[in-house]
């Protein structure tokens, strides 16, 4: 069994038991085990990237540290953990000046970054460690009927020169995994653009347009979901709708739900034991067509 | 964020007269900016520019390029871009849009223009190590979902961090409204 260094970040935790527990449930029940380790901080996600760069990248290596010092490759749930880790990881391996003055920093708080490790998602470590093959072995549920509309975000995929993880502008990987539960993987307009979380809280009303052209897109194609891995995706368009429904007087319903859940729900994980009550939008819809 | 050697040859010839497009391109992330020639490709590339008018990232590189300091710095357009990284990943000239806006966001945040949200963030990283603060509620139901308890936040090694890059002392907003 390979273990990993659960990275649970500062989300999940705080308002997304749901990702969590459906996360934890199904890692480990194919195999994965996950390690909680203290001292790990915020990731230095794009908001403090906005603050200080250099600051951000020494905050991310002092995670990274952390997993170093437990001898432990890192895996994420959140695809803004994923960006943020992976990126200062790659960055800092592959230059040396900046790896030395992020060292010079970490040296005050009595850390050094080795470079010895590596930082997945959790899709990434399902592909390479589970396989697609023993994935739909382990299915014990059919979601053949479900027409699935998923948004990996922004930042599984890009900056692509620094994640390495799919192909930004044709991407297959998180659909393969979709489809390997034996839900169908649909596609709709402007399926890779971004949902506009990032906005939230500087600029509500231009975060809430761009959420809701997502919204009404999988909804035109007929999705009876959208599958999303990063939480400030899934707040956006779950929470989203509900904003959508007093700003723009429309009403769509349509549910949202991690990976992980409909991994778990796929497994034949009880959905009594995800703490699905966290959803806005009620998954009724969906739990019809899993049987 | 490549760029190294050119950062380096920056350096060197830094003089008194150093130009906003100089001072954006030492910056970590800003060196690619002068690339630009004006295609358009991030424009039409991006989610936000496709809903808003206030913000376009060709406009942020062209006035940045034209020495619009004060304009690029205390304008809300640089706090617009969503980081989705479209536009850099489809910049013919290899302009690294989403970084070259950090590097602006960065030079701003030291001249003083904060954005509100922005102080909170900074707020709860010093405080509990976290942007987003967990509620005891949540916290307290853990055990419900099967989940363990929380480890302790790494808050003394992240102290010693913000005080040696001088994050600690950027004059933050107080919490509040």
């Amino acid at each position: 069994m390979t273990s990993y260094a659960l990275f649970l970040g500062c989300t999940i935790p705080a308002r997304q038991p749901h990702y969590e527990a459906s996360a934890r449930k199904a890692l480990t029940r194919l195999g994965i085990g996950l390690v909680d380790l203290d001292n790990m901080t915020c990731c230095a996600p794009p908001p403090l990237q906005s603050i200080d760069t250099e600051t951000s990248l020494a905050i991310a290596a002092h995670n990274i540290c952390v997993a170093e010092q437990a001898d432990l490759d890192i895996v994420t749930l959140c695809t803004g953990c994923f960006e943020s880790l992976a990126m200062a990881n790659n960055l800092l391996k592959e230059n040396p000046k900046l790896k030395a003055r992020v060292n010079e920093i970490l040296s005050n708080a009595g850390e050094e970054f080795k470079g010895t490790k590596e930082v997945k998602h959790y899709l990434k470590v399902l592909i390479e460690d589970i396989g697609l093959e023993r994935l739909k072995k382990n299915v014990t549920k059919d979601l053949s009927s479900l027409k699935v509309a998923s948004f990996s975000g922004c930042h599984l995929l890009r900056p692509s020169a620094l994640l390495k993880f799919d192909d930004p502008e044709r991407p297959h990987v998180f659909d393969d995994l979709i489809e390997a539960l034996g839900a169908k993987s649909i596609w709709y307009r402007n399926k890779l653009k971004c949902c506009g979380g990032l906005l939230r809280g500087y600029a509500d009303d231009v975060a809430l347009a761009i959420a809701r052209d997502k919204i009404i897109n999988t909804t035109k194609a007929g999705a009876d979901c959208i599958v999303t891995l990063c939480p400030f995706c899934f707040l956006t368009l779950d929470l989203g709708q509900m904003l959508i429904k007093s700003t723009y007087k429309e009403e769509y319903n349509i549910p949202v739900v991690h990976y992980s859940e409909l991994l778990s729900l796929a497994l034949g994980i009880d959905p009594k034991e995800l703490a699905i009550d966290f959803h806005k939008v009620r998954l009724d819809r969906i739990l019809g067509k899993i049987t | 964020m490549e760029g190294e050697s050119r950062m380096e040859h920056e350096k060197e010839r830094e003089t008194s007269e150093a130009t906003f497009t100089d001072e954006i391109r030492r910056r970590l992330g800003g060196e690619t900016i002068a690339l630009c020639y004006q295609c358009g490709t991030c424009a039409s590339s991006c989610p936000v520019a496709k809903v808003t008018e206030r913000y376009n990232p060709r406009d942020v590189i062209r006035l940045s390029l034209l020495e619009q300091k004060k304009e690029v710095l205390s304008g809300s357009a640089i706090w617009l871009c969503s980081s989705c990284y479209n536009c850099q990943e489809r910049c013919p000239q290899k302009v690294e849009i989403a970084d070259v806006i950090y590097a602006l966001r960065n030079i701003a945040i030291e001249e003083g223009y904060i954005p509100n949200i922005y102080s909170e963030f900074a707020n709860g990283l010093m405080n509990e190590g976290r942007i987003v603060p967990i509620s005891k509620f949540v916290e307290k139901k853990r055990p419900e979902y099967g989940l363990p308890q929380l480890r302790t936040a790494g808050l003394a090694a992240l102290k010693k961090i913000l005080a040696t890059t001088g994050f600690d002392k950027i004059q933050w907003k107080k919490e509040g409204p």
